[in-house]
């Protein structure tokens, strides 16, 4: 094992004909923390998660999972991972047990412990009552806990989710963001993809932001914050036209700004209290830090 | 419960663990949908067993030396194998990497594409061995005698079985959308099927189409399952029964070639 990293990646760049998906990237995950991978929609948070699982192999660059060099030492890497995608792919005929019951053979679980290993993933997806329902008369949430909960059967050191709270209602977000964060308790490496922000900022020990296949910063999400964004933001609200002064004006007072749809934020405005421009004052948070990084653009 | 610290790095290739995993799943999968797949595997050659035993049955009666019950009723075992492996495999494999993906979530664990690919490929001919006896069994009540060589057809109808699930897993492998599967069965399955002696015998055929006959591994099966029935092996069986093992061994490494490309970036 090196350095007890979980996950070590150096220089790895992935190609999709024309287009270059993972470009140079290089990611530690050590033991026991959880890494949140956040980046917009194209980044290459999926890839790279497909990278990890040797379901897509680099065309460049250095990958060890668990200490295990990929893609050749990959399967026994995936025998103490456990995946959790971004498209449900439970079998949906089958009942919550039976889901469990076939991933306790795939991951190689003795007959003696199969049991105790699918009740255990039953508690954790808190589906005990729903245990004998097809998957198909499950609701959104259900199905989304028994996913997360059928990457767990086999007590992983390792788990990769892949947007798992991705077109959930905030109830539900809230649901599985306790799951998550009762795994991480537990000492269960976790690396986790995401674009919703609040997502990393409440679970992610060490965030890593990434934009067109690069890690563009990383760091723990509060220090990120104040590396790039300072300590407060001041918001500035109005009509577009003002909003379009306001972002003119501030930009020429050397401030960074970045737009939310209905205002402007000028960020880092801590201590300059003269040349900042009237509005409402606010702590600086990963957002901001995330729109500055990848661009206000939408590619 | 821990997971047993593997003390090598490498795991070794098709292992029996992951291939028993696949097969689970398809077990229990199978108690969802056993019955409808039950039903179109062995009501369908019943179907055509009727349908030619009755129809051409009353205008001839005996056909390559035997009575067309006989005759039709072990030939159609094998188009039963057909019927019940490629078809599955072609649609069933598509399926599960395009619309459910499944194949994506077995190879996020300890499975390679070899060992999925050849655990589909061991569980759809499996099926296939009981769904091809079917009909023979049905041809029982209209008249085929019983023979100890039946317990040889399950076997036979295996061997092809596999055969015929690494073509459908190829082909969709290799398939770009569900409506090329209409190129591959009008232009393969379709012409096989007719020409394998089932239905009548080959040699009422021009020469040509009797040479290319050899090729045709239902053609092969379709003997093989007479000999069987009939007690008459000859030594052109081994030749037979080699040709559909090569054709079962070939077929397997091209199917694991084209889902390699399909699921691995």
């Amino acid at each position: 094992m090196s350095d007890r990293l979980a996950i070590r990646l150096r220089g790895v760049v992935k190609r999709y004909g024309p287009i270059t998906a993972v470009d140079g990237l290089d990611l530690d995950v050590p033991e026991g923390t959880c890494v949140g991978l956040l980046g917009p929609n194209g980044a290459g948070k999926s890839t790279t998660m497909r990278l990890l699982t040797a379901q897509a192999i680099a065309d460049e660059g250095e990958l060890e999972v668990l200490g295990f060099k990929l893609p050749e030492e990959s399967k026994v890497a995936r025998a103490q991972c456990g995946v959790a995608p971004q498209l449900d792919n439970l079998d949906t005929t089958l009942t919550v047990e039976q889901n469990l019951l076939v991933f306790a053979h795939l991951y190689r679980i003795g007959r003696a412990d199969r049991h105790d290993a699918i009740e255990r993933a039953i508690d954790m997806a808190n589906l005990r009552d729903r245990r004998d329902s097809r998957v198909d008369k499950l609701s959104g949430g259900m199905r989304r806990r028994l996913l997360i909960a059928r990457a767990l059967v086999h007590r992983p050191r390792l788990v990769l989710l892949d947007e798992p709270t991705v077109g959930l209602d905030p109830q539900v977000r809230q649901e599985l963001w306790a799951l998550i964060d009762a795994l991480r308790a537990e000492g269960t490496t976790i690396l986790m993809s995401t674009h919703y922000i609040e997502e990393a900022q409440r679970l992610a020990d060490t965030v890593l932001i990434m934009s067109h296949g690069r890690c563009v910063a990383t760091g723990p999400p509060a220090r990120l914050v104040a590396e790039h964004a300072g300590r407060e933001a001041i918001e500035v609200y109005g009509p577009p036209v003002k909003l379009a002064e306001a972002e003119a004006a501030a930009r020429a007072a050397g401030f960074s700004t970045r737009r939310t749809g209905t205002s402007i934020s000028v960020l880092a405005v801590d201590g300059a209290d003269g040349r900042a421009p009237e509005g409402e004052r606010r702590r600086a948070n990963l957002e901001d830090v995330f729109v500055l990084l990848t661009g206000e653009e939408i590619d | 419960m821990a997971v047993r610290a593997p003390a090598r790095t490498t795991l070794g290739r098709l292992e029996r663990p992951a291939i028993t995993g696949v097969l689970v799943r398809e077990i229990v999968n199978f108690s969802s949908y056993w019955r409808s797949s039950t039903f179109s595997s062995t009501v369908e050659p019943t179907i055509y067993l009727l349908a030619f035993g009755f129809g051409f049955g009353s205008l001839v009666s005996r056909v390559g030396g035997y009575d067309y019950v006989e005759f039709i009723g072990t030939g159609i075992v094998a188009t039963a194998v057909l019927f019940s492996s490629a078809f599955p495999a072609m649609f069933g494999t598509f399926v599960k990497y395009q619309f459910q993906r499944t194949y994506d979530a077995i190879l996020a664990a300890p499975v390679d594409t070899e060992e999925l690919v050849t655990a589909e490929a061991l569980w759809i001919s499996m099926r296939a061995s009981v769904f091809g006896c079917a009909p023979m069994i049905v041809a029982i009540f209209f008249g085929l005698d019983p023979s100890w060589g039946m317990f040889v057809v399950p076997f036979i109808a295996f061997i092809s079985g596999f055969g015929w699930a690494c073509f459908g897993i190829s082909v969709a492998g290799f398939a770009k959308s569900f409506e090329n599967f209409n190129y591959i069965v009008s232009a393969v399955l379709t012409p096989l099927f007719l020409v394998a002696g089932t239905f009548f015998p080959i040699d009422t055929l021009p020469q040509w189409a009797q040479v290319l006959a050899n090729f045709n591994p239902l053609y092969q099966s379709v003997e093989l399952v007479r000999s069987a029935v009939f007690g008459t092996w000859e030594w052109a069986d081994l030749l037979r029964l080699a040709g559909l093992v090569g054709f079962g061994l070939l077929l397997w490494r091209i199917a694991i070639h084209a889902m390699t490309r399909k699921l691995i970036d």
